[in-house]
């Protein structure tokens, strides 16, 4: 075959532009290997850019405000570029009695491991870097690596805020990687395998509709992965002065600041693709153009529910954050497990996936309620210990009493 | 079945690049001018007192632990899951008693009061 | 040299370099983060040897896990930021015998079964690295089901352990 422009473009348009190249130019797998995450890798950095505008503007937006409009125009359209040129110029202040290998190594390593989540992730049918049977899996394992980077980062400043910041960290890391795992556990036990582009596919019902409960553990699990509010009591600037990368200047801090917004994006793509329906939508099998654009869509939509959790909740204390995982997010997960596993398993097998998906979401909604019931229940009862506690000579009247509700907001 | 995983080294390698490239432009950029008060180490803008330790609270060591169980159960879950749609529903049953042996190892934990962030 | 074979050597001598720095290192951090690097060499070799599965499972067990768990531990015990250990055995003969004991036991291992080692008669599919046959295997009462139960026994237990000599005192 010869190179043509037309079936050039039409392969560009089917997105089978790799199989064109092979069969033209017989050109090596691994080069079209690297091109592919050269585009990827390009792709997402500039959109951190095109994101971090976003934010601005949304945020703004929320609090009434107008946000960026001076740098390119009225909507301030060339601002990060602005600030990304700023950092370049910035000086490498190197903290005396760093460690030289371990502070240097930190925004490599979690910019790098930010980057290799995505290559795994299908954007069209066809359209993966590398549909490994172990995807979801080695997700997680990713985002394990970036937990040690920020180990390197907060011992490397030789600054003990750093240190404690960065623990701090890792514990709410950490804690949060539980209720995560095991909520993904469900979408796979629906689908029958890890590898992400056979989820999409099984996905005939969107996932949020068969175990929205699910959904909402692994929203709230991303949120404090990710270190957003109202998680971000470790970025907060009043409590430790900015954590673990505090001794970080110029465009080594852009380095983490850029990792925490491929991950955002990250996340927002992992929900879309496991909960979503991925690329999902109606002609998507037939022009795959088309599941690429279904797919940019719902990720920018969860990336703008994302954003409005920001603009709208207060932060939590540490102590809260930990409470709320293990007491509440953990045994809920564990109990969602378990009611799907049974459920699944006890209807008939032919029976259709919407009738299916009906069950599991009346299954989902019962345990998500019950839950907030029991929970609504037991801070109603500390309370009221707490009001007994304060005035040992009035006798708590059965239901609501006028003491219960003034009793302080920050009784936990 | 390894070529998905050369894409992954082939990824990894090729990465590197891509905080190299920003880091080195700003290293090539940017001004040099260093000097031992720029330098010190960050403490809200007072002088270091004493030796650089912090106290370490065992909560932290608890939660980690923790974790390290929840981890082990999730990977033991994870082919389970996987091989669902291929199970019986006795497998449920032993799916339910590893879970609730779990859940009560979380319930003890939280009735010794190790989970509480003092 | 095939690109496998280029790929094994670099990644033995990263996990290799990694090990010798975890025990001679005086930094007690540097160690443990050599010893992470060291598991991230060892999962580059189960991949290589085609277990993705078991490669992933190292990487969030170990790495993402266990390792934290010792840099806490050894935060907890040690002043961190102060570096001074002695890299050397304050036993160096004892030492000395155990290193050589074991050195010959694994070579007299190596030595003894490597030319008689025939691939096992695993079925096709599990070569393969199916996940799915792993997951069957767990659970069916034929295979592995016991084990499987009892490791949920054994990690009750080592939290109720633990908890037991970790738990805080309530007047701290």
């Amino acid at each position: 075959m010869s190179f043509d422009v037309i079936d050039f473009l039409e392969s560009l348009f089917k997105l089978t532009v790799a199989d064109y190249l092979r069969q033209v130019f017989g050109v090596p797998e691994w080069i079209i290997d690297v091109v592919q995450i050269f585009i990827l890798a390009t792709f997402l950095l500039l959109n951190v850019l095109i994101l971090i505008w976003l934010e601005r503007k949304l945020i703004s937006r929320f609090q009434d405000r107008i946000g960026p409009n001076r740098v390119g125009g009225r909507y301030g359209l060339l601002q990060s570029v602005a600030d990304a040129l700023k950092m370049l110029t910035k000086e490498f202040i190197t903290p005396s009695g760093a460690d030289r290998i371990a502070y240097n190594l930190a925004p490599f390593i979690i910019v790098v491991s930010a980057l290799l989540m995505w290559a795994v992730i299908p954007f069209a049918p066809g359209v993966v870097g590398t549909d490994l049977n172990v995807g979801l899996f080695y997700i997680l394992a990713v985002s394990s690596i970036s937990v040690v980077a920020l180990l390197l980062a907060g011992w490397g400043s030789n600054n003990k805020y750093a240190l404690l910041g960065a623990f701090r960290s890792v514990a709410q890391l950490v804690s949060y990687e539980v209720p995560m795992v095991l909520a993904l556990l469900i979408p796979i036990m629906l689908a029958g395998s890890m590898s992400l582009q056979r989820i999409v596919y099984a996905q005939e019902v969107w996932y949020i509709l068969v175990v929205p409960l699910s959904a909402i553990i692994f929203l709230i699990s991303a949120l404090a992965e990710l270190g957003r509010t109202p998680f971000d009591l470790l970025e907060a600037e009043s409590e430790i002065v900015a954590g673990y990368h505090i001794e970080y200047s110029g465009m080594k801090w852009g380095m983490f600041m850029m990792s925490e917004f491929i991950n955002a994006f990250f996340m927002s793509a992992l929900f879309t693709t496991i909960y979503l329906g991925g690329w999902r939508g109606p002609g998507a099998v037939e022009y795959p153009l088309l599941g690429l654009v279904y797919f940019s869509i719902k990720t920018f939509l969860i990336l703008f529910v994302l954003i409005w959790i920001r603009g709208t909740f207060p932060r939590v204390r540490i102590d809260q954050l930990l409470n709320f995982n293990w007491k509440f997010l953990v045994p809920i997960t564990l109990v969602l497990i378990m009611a799907v596993a049974l459920i699944v398993k006890l209807l008939p097998d032919d029976v259709s996936s919407w009738v299916l998906a009906a069950v599991l979401f009346m299954a989902n909604l019962a345990i998500g309620l019950g839950a907030l019931e029991i929970f609504r229940r037991s801070a109603h009862r500390q309370r009221q210990a707490v009001e007994a506690a304060r005035n040992p000579g009035t006798a708590p009247v059965a239901g609501t009493s006028p003491e219960a509700h003034s009793a302080p907001a920050s009784a936990h | 079945m390894l070529s998905d995983w050369q894409f992954i080294l082939l990824f990894s390698v090729i990465a590197l690049v891509f905080p190299g490239a920003p880091i080195l432009i700003a290293q090539l950029i940017n001004p040099k001018k260093p000097n031992p008060i720029k330098q010190s180490t960050y403490e809200c803008g007072v002088e270091t007192v004493g030796d650089t330790w912090i106290q370490f609270k065992v909560q932290y060591y608890i939660f980690a632990l923790v974790f390290v169980v929840f981890d082990v159960e999730a990977v033991f879950l994870f082919p389970i899951a996987a091989a669902f749609n291929q199970l019986a529903l006795f497998a449920v049953m032993e799916i339910i008693l590893f879970v609730v042996i779990l859940l009560v190892a979380l319930g003890y934990v939280w009735r010794k009061g190790a989970l509480e962030w003092f | 040299m095939t690109v496998q074979q280029v790929v094994f050597i670099i990644i033995s001598a990263f996990t290799l370099l990694s090990a010798v720095i975890v025990v001679t290192d005086r930094n007690l951090f540097r160690s443990a983060i050599a010893l992470m690097a060291s598991f991230l060499g060892v999962a580059g070799l189960y991949i290589l040897l085609d277990a993705g599965f078991l490669a992933v499972a190292q990487i969030i067990v170990y790495i993402g896990a266990i390792s934290i768990l010792i840099i806490f531990a050894i935060m907890m015990t040690r002043r961190m930021m102060q570096t001074v250990e002695s890299p050397f055995n304050p036993r160096p003969i004892s030492g000395a015998i155990a290193a050589v004991g074991v050195c010959a036991l694994l070579i007299f291992i190596a030595v003894s079964t490597w030319p008689d080692v025939e691939a096992a008669n695993v079925s096709d599919i599990v070569l393969r690295g199916s996940v799915s046959q792993m997951g069957l295997f767990l659970v069916s009462p034929d295979a592995y089901v016991i084990p499987f139960e009892v490791a949920s026994v054994l990690l009750l237990a080592a939290l109720i352990g633990a908890v037991a000599i970790a738990r805080p005192e309530k007047d701290s």
